[in-house]
């Protein structure tokens, strides 16, 4: 984990109000681990977490949404510009413990982190991505997966409907996925059903990034957890 | 080159910025980042005779330049800390401040004893967490209550004691007299600000406790004024913190008084950001002709 200030190699829009963001960083990072990224003026305080989307060629990838003031400022940042961030944080998938059928599910935004696993996975995951109405990031996907379904409420692409709907539980050994509270609260009772291991990516409101403030806290059966440093992904069994 | 070594309350400080509890945990996840010995000395997250879960639901939320908390005291407890964090905090080669918070006399006796025999430098008093539903704040908001429980804990602390202050106190001159009083060896203050936030779209305020504490760079001018006022006040040292995010920021500190001062929110915002503030009291003393912060200590 390193603080660098780190020139914006790309900034595009590819989706109404989601972006492709790549930066210049030199080092190891684990699928499901995230950067805390500023802008280099006073524009906002804390930093923002981001998932990384992909690594390659000395970049981190980063795929988000122009959500509120902070994500909105870093979407008006210009190939040159500069960033801080800091990272790689957080625990990042246990690759070694993905083994057998693998299925991996995101909604919306939650695809982000889910790329890098997949390429990381080799070609070995079924992919299933749900989308309100406007789907992205799909042709990136499919370079890696080994099948694809992709569901938008509005059936304007895709399957109509939830994603949770169109997984074959019982084909798969395991579980990932990352999305809204929601959906992955039906895919954790899906998979405890059908005793599948389930791994799932957190989302919590953080100020330090790396473990120190307390401010990021999952309660689980063994005892408080932080987000930031001891997740974020966790075994579904383990939380509460 | 500029002096920054300090001596307060009989603790040598190699130069006079600290990380403040809380914002620091107990020092390792920055100890990842850089080498702690740079540092002046660290306090460690607020401590509880018995280790605290802290709070439910929403825990940080931010406000425009600033943040506002509800840990709610999350921490392993006294015994735990003096056993499994503790000798890894002297490793840093840096002063130890434990800070040590309470619900009731009885608990904090019973932690005093324990720190009295421990390796740490300065037991930081908290009698000022806004986070917790009994006790905690009430002692630091009357003046005579704040004198009461001061004397009790000073006749049996054998460490230098030096109690933070809240700026919710009735009145920051009367709480730092009443303290000083009390043998209390130093200050600090201020700590976080009682403060509330209302989720619009869920109709309802976003901490469970509902008021929570506010730090960051939009408390640093009351924080500033209360240091001023403190140090205005009495004789012993006082340690200035509340939105420092820069040199200069700590600069005014010393200005107003401080004689050690705190980093708190701004560890969030850049975790080193602390090598940056020394570094850049250094460059500025040098760039004024300053040999020692006594010259500028107190000089508004
Ligand atoms: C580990 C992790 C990885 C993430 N990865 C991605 C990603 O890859 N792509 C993406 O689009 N989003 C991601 N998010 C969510 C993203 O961090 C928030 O959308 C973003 O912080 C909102 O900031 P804002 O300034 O736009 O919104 P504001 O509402 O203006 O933010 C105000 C404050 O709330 C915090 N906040 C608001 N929403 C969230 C949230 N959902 N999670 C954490 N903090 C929040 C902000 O950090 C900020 O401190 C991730 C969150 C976490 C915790
Ligand atoms: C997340 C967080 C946790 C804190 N926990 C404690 C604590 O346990 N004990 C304490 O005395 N102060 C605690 N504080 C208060 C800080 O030490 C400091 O007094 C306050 O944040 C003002 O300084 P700042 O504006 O530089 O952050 C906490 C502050 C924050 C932001
Ligand atoms: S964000 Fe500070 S501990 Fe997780």
């Amino acid at each position: 984990m390193k603080v660098v200030r780190s020139k914006i190699a790309e900034n595009q829009a590819i989706a109404d109000k989601i972006f492709r963001l790549s930066v210049e960083f030199e080092g190891e990072i684990n699928p499901g681990q995230f950067f805390m990224l500023k802008t280099t003026d006073n524009a906002f305080l804390l930093p923002r977490p981001i998932s990384v989307h992909d690594n390659c060629e000395s970049r981190a990838v980063f795929l988000y949404r122009a959500e509120g003031s902070g994500t909105t400022k870093i979407s008006t940042m210009k190939a040159g510009d500069e960033l801080q961030l800091f990272g790689p944080l957080g625990n990042g998938f246990d690759l070694g413990k993905l083994n057998g059928r693998i299925a991996v599910v995101g909604g919306g935004i939650g695809a982000a982190p889910l790329l890098y696993l997949t390429k990381k996975l080799g070609n070995n995951a079924d992919v299933y991505l749900g989308f309100k109405d406007c789907v992205y990031t799909v042709e990136e996907f499919k370079k890696f997966a080994s099948n694809m379904l992709i569901t938008t409420e509005d059936g304007s692409y895709g399957e109509k409907g939830y994603v949770t709907d169109y997984i074959d539980y019982g084909a798969y050994d395991v579980v990932v996925t990352c999305g809204p509270e929601i959906m992955m609260n039906k895919i954790m009772a899906e998979c405890k059903k059908n005793n599948i291991a389930c791994y799932v990516s957190l989302e919590r409101r953080m100020a330090c990034g790396i473990g120190a403030c307390l401010g990021c806290v999952v309660m689980t059966k063994n005892g408080n957890k932080r987000a930031c440093k001891d997740g974020p992904v966790f075994f579904s069994e383990e939380l509460i | 080159m500029a002096d920054l070594k300090t001596k307060v309350m009989g603790v040598e400080f190699k130069n006079p910025v600290l990380t403040a509890s809380g914002t620091f945990g107990f020092g390792e996840e920055y100890s990842e980042l850089y080498d702690l010995s740079v540092l002046g000395g660290i306090c460690s997250k607020g401590l509880t005779l018995n280790k605290r879960d802290g709070n439910t639901g929403i825990r940080v939320w931010e406000t425009p330049m600033g943040l506002i908390n509800s840990i709610g005291l999350q921490n392993p407890g006294v015994d735990s800390f003096i056993k499994d964090e503790l000798p890894r905090m002297k490793t840093y080669n840096t002063a130890i401040i434990a800070n040590l918070g309470g619900h009731c006399e009885e608990d904090y006796f019973e932690g005093i004893y324990k720190l009295n025999d421990s390796d740490v430098d300065i037991i930081e008093l908290n009698i000022s967490c806004p986070n917790v539903k009994s006790g905690g704040m009430a002692f630091g908001i009357k003046a005579s209550i704040a004198y009461n429980i001061v004397s009790k804990i000073k006749k049996i602390c054998k460490k230098p004691l030096m109690v933070k202050l809240s700026p919710n106190a009735e009145s920051i001159s009367e709480m730092s007299i009443a303290c000083e009083e009390a043998g209390a060896d130093g200050l600090s203050l201020i700590n976080t600000i009682q403060a509330m936030a209302i989720d619009i779209r869920k109709r309802r305020a976003v901490f469970n406790n509902t008021y929570a504490g506010l730090s960051g760079p939009c408390v640093k001018p009351i924080a500033l004024r209360m240091v001023h006022e403190a140090v205005k006040s009495v004789k012993i040292p006082v340690c200035g913190l509340g939105g420092i995010m820069t040199a200069e920021d700590a600069v005014e500190f010393i200005m107003a008084g401080a004689s050690l001062i705190q980093i708190g929110t701004a560890n969030f915002v850049k975790p080193d950001i602390a090598v940056d503030i020394i570094k850049g009291l250094t460059e500025y003393m040098d760039r004024e002709g300053i040999k020692n912060l006594d010259e500028i200590r107190g000089i508004v």
